[in-house]
This record gives structure tokens, C-alpha cells and sequence, in this order.
């Protein structure tokens, strides 16, 4: 049996996922990382994506991150998200909402400070749409 | 019969405040449920930054960030955080008491003290004894969120970080139970280290993406806006639940003093009509 460490995803709002698993992977500031147990300790703040959790005879599992901080110890994962939501709860409809508000804004761009927030929202609505098309893949 | 008119007013009266009082703890026990059930789920989120910082307390990171250093202490600011509404019992003075008394304390040792006030009570009477408020934001409401304390929080951090303040404190109330809540004040920056745990003992630091600086500085802004956010939500589950024994109590008192005039009431009707009925006696046996 493969090494595992235990991994804790919690939100502003409250504790998602808490278990053992053997590989994680996450949407860091500097592009996707692997981690796996016996990691050396690792800080990074992460972007808005997918988080997935793979665990030995497991489906592996999918949440959405809205962007957060990582931080890695040799047996012990945590993962601290603003909102974080396992990818099958994830509301499709709002999602695409919100990225066609934010296209909006981004189309009209009457001020510098809109702009970035936009672009912002955008990430995180498309962020969104791609992890539940990757849950949805996975399923099928 | 004119018996007691003022008597009668008075019974009106205190059952109509009892009725209020009755209605105010209602809505306190419903709100203090709510207000639990959102201390518990932030609670994991609390617990899980202040495990990361502890461990980075313990590394020997390459860059410190000036929440990490000590300073001599010339001037130290406090997030208070209190309650927008009244009629809670003492949870606000108990609160201001202790923060007065460390104020004191501090000004004999020569230190000043600057403050970041949230919510209306603390406002008013910090402002009214003149002390150094900085910042300060009001009416929050029954569930606060994070956006609305970073601008007070936004004033503190940078007044620490450009050397103008040296310590960071957070003055809130601890939810013991419903019964019992007790003001706390609470060291926020220089972050200290806490006694070393086996596991983490030696040199060794993190690896850090995109940059030492970066990370730490996000992630120490982070701790310090949960910690607060914590404190106001905990300070928030204190309100209720103080305000909902405070209420009872006071439908309590009200009830028993319903009870009294009531009595006194009675007599003087009872009195009222032996006295008539001894009159009429009187008059017919003179007839």
C-alpha cells in the first residue's frame, strides 16, 4: 500500500473534506502541483481551480477552490480556501451567471479598478465551469 | 368603584414591558442558535491557520515578515470588538472594564494605546471618554462578514507595518456558554513562537512559491483578519445569548412585580368595600 497523509480542506465557512489520501492536487500561484506523502514543507497561495484528492481504491475526489493558501508537511496537507465546494455541488447555472456577468463588465470598461475585479470573477467563474466538467468527465 | 386607578395604570404598564421583554428573548434564543451554529463553522478555518502559523513560528524562514519580529513597545493598538445594541446585561462593560484597566496599566508604563473600534457600543463610549480611536465601523449586523472589518483592520496592520504601532491586540468576548461569557484580550502581533513540538524540532524551512515575501505576507494578513473575524463572531454568539438571559431575567422581575401589585391591589379593593358595607350599616342602624 502506497504512503498516505492526511489532508484537511477547510473554508471560511466551515470544514470541507478532513481524510487520509495519497496524492493531491491543487491550483498553485505558480501552476498546478502534485503532492504526495513525505513532500518537504511547502507554502503557496493557490489560484481559483480544482483541488483533486486521490485516495487508494477510491473515486477520486473534486472540489472547487476559489483560491486560498497551501501549505505542506511532510504527512499533513491543509488546504485554507475563501469558498471551497465539492465539485458536484457546484451550482452550473450561477456559474454561468456569473461569467457572463463578468464578460459584460470586462466588455464595458468604464474603470481601471472594474476591470481587474472582472477579470478576477471571470477566472473564478471559468475556474468553476472547468472543474465540474472535469467531475462530470471523470463520472462518465 | 374608583379603587386603585393608579394601581391599575401600573400593572398595565409593567405587563406591556414584560410582553416586549418576553418578545426580545424569543428572538435572542433564535438568533443565539444561529449565531452558534456560524461560530462552529468558522471554527475549523481559525484552527487550521493558527496550526500553519504555529508551524511557521517554528521553521527559520529566510525572510521575516515584521509580524514575526518583536519590538520595544512605545505604542500599541487593539481591535475592540463589541456589540451594536444594548440591553445585553454587562457583556459590553465587562468588556470595557478590562480593556480600561490594561489601558491604565499601559499609560503608567509610558506606552500609548490606539484603537480600531467594530460595532456601535464600543464607538460611542471610546469616543466619549476620548480615547485615540483610529478606525471604526458600525452596524455589521447578525452575521457579519469578513469584507466588512478589513477596511478597520486595513488601518491597524499598516500603522504596525510602517513602525507606528508595536503591538496588535483583539478585545472580544469569549463564549464560554450560554450562561457564561468572558472578555478576553488577545495578542494578535508580534506573532509569537510557542514551545517547539518534537516533530518540528531543527532547522528547516518551507519552499515557497512564488517567493518568500509574497507568501508571508499574504498568509500573516490572512491570520490575523481570521483572527479578528473569529473574535467578532464569537462576540456575536456572546451577544445573543447574554441578551437572551438578560431578557428573561427581566421578565422575571417583571412578572413578580405584576404579582405584588396585583396583591396590593386586592387589599385595597377588599378594603374599599368593607369600608362601604360598614358605612351603610352605620347609616341604616342611625336611621
Amino acid at each position: 500500500m502506497a504512503m498516505t497523509m492526511h489532508v484537511d480542506i477547510v473554508s471560511a465557512e466551515g470544514e470541507i473534506f478532513s481524510g487520509q489520501a495519497e496524492l493531491v492536487v491543487a491550483p498553485g500561484q505558480e501552476g498546478e502541483v502534485g503532492i504526495a506523502a513525505r513532500h518537504a514543507p511547502f507554502l503557496s497561495p493557490l489560484k481559483p481551480g480544482e483541488v483533486r484528492v486521490k485516495s487508494e481504491g477510491q473515486e477520486p475526489l473534486s472540489f472547487y477552490v476559489s483560491g486560498g493558501m497551501l501549505e505542506v508537511q511532510p504527512y499533513l496537507v491543509t488546504i485554507l480556501s475563501e469558498t471551497a465546494v465539492r465539485a458536484k455541488d457546484i451550482d452550473e447555472a450561477a456559474a454561468q451567471e456569473a461569467k457572463r456577468a463578468a464578460e459584460e463588465a470586462l466588455a464595458d470598461r468604464s474603470g481601471r479598478m472594474e476591470y481587474a475585479k472582472a477579470q478576477a470573477q471571470l477566472a473564478e467563474a471559468v475556474a468553476q465551469l472547468r472543474t465540474l466538467e472535469n467531475y462530470r468527465k471523470g463520472r462518465a | 368603584m374608583a379603587v386603585g386607578k393608579e394601581i391599575r395604570i401600573k400593572i398595565a404598564s409593567v405587563r406591556n414591558t414584560q410582553k416586549i421583554t418576553r418578545a426580545m428573548e424569543m428572538v435572542a434564543a433564535s438568533k443565539m442558535r444561529r449565531t452558534q451554529d456560524r461560530l462552529q463553522a468558522t471554527r475549523p478555518y481559525a484552527r487550521k491557520i493558527a496550526r500553519i502559523i504555529k508551524h511557521l513560528a517554528q521553521a527559520n524562514p529566510e525572510y521575516k515578515n515584521p509580524f514575526m519580529v518583536e519590538r520595544p513597545v512605545k505604542r500599541v493598538g487593539v481591535v475592540l470588538v463589541s456589540s451594536d445594541r444594548g440591553l445585553c446585561g454587562g457583556l459590553n462593560s465587562n468588556l470595557f472594564r478590562l480593556l480600561l484597566r490594561r489601558m491604565k496599566a499601559w499609560g503608567e508604563a509610558g506606552v500609548e494605546v490606539r484603537l480600531g473600534v467594530i460595532g456601535q457600543k464600543g464607538a460611542s463610549f471610546f469616543g466619549g471618554v476620548g480615547a485615540d480611536v483610529a478606525a471604526q465601523v458600525v452596524r455589521l449586523g447578525d452575521t457579519p462578514h469578513l469584507e466588512g472589518i478589513i477596511g478597520v483592520l486595513k488601518v491597524m496592520l499598516d500603522a504596525y507595518g510602517e513602525g507606528e504601532i508595536d503591538e496588535l491586540y483583539v478585545a472580544h468576548n469569549e463564549f464560554v456558554n450560554t450562561m457564561t461569557q468572558k472578555p478576553k484580550l488577545e495578542c494578535l502581533a508580534p506573532i509569537k513562537a510557542e514551545e517547539l513540538s518534537d516533530e518540528l524540532k531543527g532547522h528547516w524551512d518551507y519552499l515557497y512559491e512564488p517567493d518568500a515575501k509574497t507568501v508571508l505576507d499574504a498568509l500573516i494578513t490572512r491570520y490575523i483578519e481570521s483572527l479578528v473575524f473569529q473574535g467578532l463572531v464569537e462576540n456575536n454568539a456572546c451577544e445573543q445569548a447574554a441578551r437572551m438571559v438578560a431578557m428573561k431575567s427581566a421578565s422575571d422581575n417583571a412578572g413578580k412585580l405584576i404579582k405584588e401589585l396585583q396583591l396590593i391591589y386586592n387589599k385595597a379593593r377588599q378594603a374599599a368595600i368593607t369600608q362601604e358595607i360598614a358605612e351603610i350599616v352605620g347609616g341604616a342602624a342611625a336611621v
